[in-house]
């Protein structure tokens, strides 16, 4: 090994290293951040740099994870995403018609108040969510031991009979942290729903992904992610909900049924490709005679034989 | 330190050497310990003496050039590099030649390179066996079951000095492990990541250092193989399982017939 490394000479400015914190930060796995913060702040040692990082990074990563929290009195649940965003520190629970203040670093709410009717959608598009969130909630119920979602209008908010083309957002997560036996996860399933009401269809398009973090002596992690898309005719309110809701529960079935698939498929192939449990030869390597080795590759060059 | 290890356990393992980059340029003064406890996914270059491809890692490394253990000649060329001992490089040059048949045997293919080096400290060397398979459909995977796989082994053995035919031996090994497959059906599914293990054997000499040393590393690599199918295949499935149970049967209507 060489001496000490040539160390860098670039000292890095506060911009720079709140840049790295905040990548850390970003990069932390679903429901792990707060212990990435803590090694984070260890590391960093300028409580400075890190509050900057964190200010940034945390409102970042709980919309991006969907993180999901109670509102004060327990009257409901508030996911961070950006189809529920009022504002940066705001955001709404459709089901109950109310909006959570946030403090996104400590990761809870401190404060709520009723939503104001025009951060509600019109009656009419308020009808179809209210519907498919009623159909949507015995689906979760009984899919997800843990399942939280939510149903968002996400434009044509003032949608009416006359104008009714709208956009809804499914947002259904289910995530597991069990720290003492080094090991989290998440399946998070995203379902844009658009009503159009000059083709009289309603498009579904689906992203799903799962992951999966051990870390008990090693870091592994399961990505897996898969996108789906399908349709079905623009219906009243009880009866789309219920096409929706069954369109959502088969596909992500479905993909379920890949996964597992895929986990009964690749330990086989991918040991066979890349390492066997015996040698070719069947029986385990011969430490005790392997001059063999060196002599026959000897030999072999000695005669001009072989390559 | 402990900060440093804190976050290399929960950064995606794709990302290990952005990780490692921004661990050195935030703790300059510890880049040693980083840059010898953390694996980096490994590097090869090819020895123009022998045509043939080495493994880098830190220990083979002096400057910014590495030394190969074919030629024993440093990549990019360099001044006065550190070189093992004359009887030790002969021990260097018997290892790469039976770690070539050992790795033939169990990987079919894929590349290895043995280094050694003595210790400061003590009358003991240590020892560091590599090994990289890609067995992606585009390299040395014969079968094409994966569109991304690869297998990283390092292990490094300190061997302790000789005392009354016995000798201490301390194994670690570490086995990195990426695998990707990819359909219109099913999406993308990846699994990457790192486990490792340690063991120690007090062990007579009169075998000679390679016999034991490889008979260690083939005992360890094989259950490191257990593991990585317990750990990748087993743990992450049942999270998966815990997240969503599988045999869910819903009381509900079949959805209608759709055309995809």
């Amino acid at each position: 090994m060489s001496d000490e490394e040539d160390t860098q000479d670039i000292i890095l400015n506060d911009e720079q290293k709140i840049d790295i914190a905040k990548w850390f930060l970003l990069n932390s796995p679903p429901g792990e951040i707060q212990y990435v913060a803590k090694d984070l702040k260890s590391v960093l040692n300028d409580e400075n740099v890190y509050r900057l990082a964190a200010l940034e990074a945390f409102p970042i990563y709980n919309k991006s994870h969907f993180v999901c929290l109670q509102l004060p009195n327990r009257s409901g649940d508030v996911l961070i995403s950006s189809y529920s965003e009022i504002s940066e520190d705001e955001y709404l629970d459709p089901r109950t018609a109310q909006v959570g203040k946030v403090d996104h670093v400590r990761q809870i709410c401190t404060g709520m108040r009723p939503a104001r009717d025009e951060e509600l959608p019109s009656h009419y598009v308020e009808e179809y969510r209210c519907a498919l969130d009623a159909e949507m909630s015995k689906y979760v119920g009984e899919a997800y031991p843990k399942g939280v979602f939510s149903v968002y209008c996400t434009s044509g908010k003032d949608a009416e009979e006359s104008v009714s083309d709208f956009e809804l957002v499914v947002v259904i997560t289910a995530t597991r942290h069990s720290p003492q036996n080094f090991c989290n996860g998440s399946w998070c399933s995203i379902w844009n729903i658009e009503f159009k009401d000059e083709l009289q269809t309603v498009e579904v398009r689906g992203k799903i992904q799962v992951t999966a973090h051990y870390f008990e002596e090693g870091n592994v992690q399961l990505d897996a992610k898969h996108e789906c898309r399908d349709s079905t005719i623009y219906q009243s309110p009880d009866d789309s909900a219920i096409s929706l809701m069954n369109i959502i529960s088969h596909h992500e079935a479905e993909y379920l049924t890949s996964l597992q698939a895929s986990y009964s498929n690749l330990p086989d192939s991918t040991f066979k490709e890349l390492r066997r449990k015996l040698p070719v030869t069947r029986t385990l390597f011969p430490w005790h005679n392997t001059m063999q080795f060196s002599l026959t590759r000897d030999l072999t060059k000695e005669l001009g034989i072989g390559k | 330190m402990e900060g440093a290890m804190g976050l290399m356990r929960r950064m995606p393992p794709k990302h290990t050497q952005t990780a490692l980059s921004a661990l050195l340029s935030l703790l300059p003064d510890h880049s040693a310990d980083l840059l010898s406890q953390i694996d980096q996914p490994l590097q090869v270059l090819c020895d123009e003496d022998s045509g043939k491809e080495f493994i880098l890692c830190e220990y083979n490394r002096d400057a910014d050039s590495y030394r190969s253990p074919w030629s024993n000649k440093f990549h990019p060329h360099l001044e006065d590099g550190m070189y093992p001992s004359e009887e030790l490089r002969k021990l260097e040059v018997e290892a790469n030649e039976v770690f070539t048949v050992y790795r033939d045997q169990y990987y079919e293919g894929g590349i290895s390179s043995v280094y050694l080096w003595e210790e400061d400290d003590n009358e003991g060397f240590v020892a560091c066996f590599l090994i990289k398979k890609d067995g992606s459909k585009y390299a040395h995977g014969k079968r094409g079951y994966l569109h991304e796989g690869g297998w990283e082994a390092i292990h490094v053995i300190q061997v302790g000095p000789d005392e009354e035919g016995m000798a201490h031996y301390c194994l670690t090994s570490t086995i990195m492990l990426s695998l990707t497959t990819d359909s219109d059906t099913s999406g993308t599914f990846n699994l990457s990541g790192s486990i490792r293990r340690q063991m120690k054997a007090e062990l007579s000499v009169e075998d000679g250092h390679l016999c034991n040393m490889g008979k260690m590393i083939e005992e360890l690599e094989g259950k490191l193989r257990n593991q990585l199918d317990q750990v990748y295949f087993g743990k992450t499935k049942e999270m998966v399982c815990t997240l969503r149970p599988p045999s869910e049967l819903l009381p509900m209507t079949l959805p209608d017939s759709r055309n995809p």
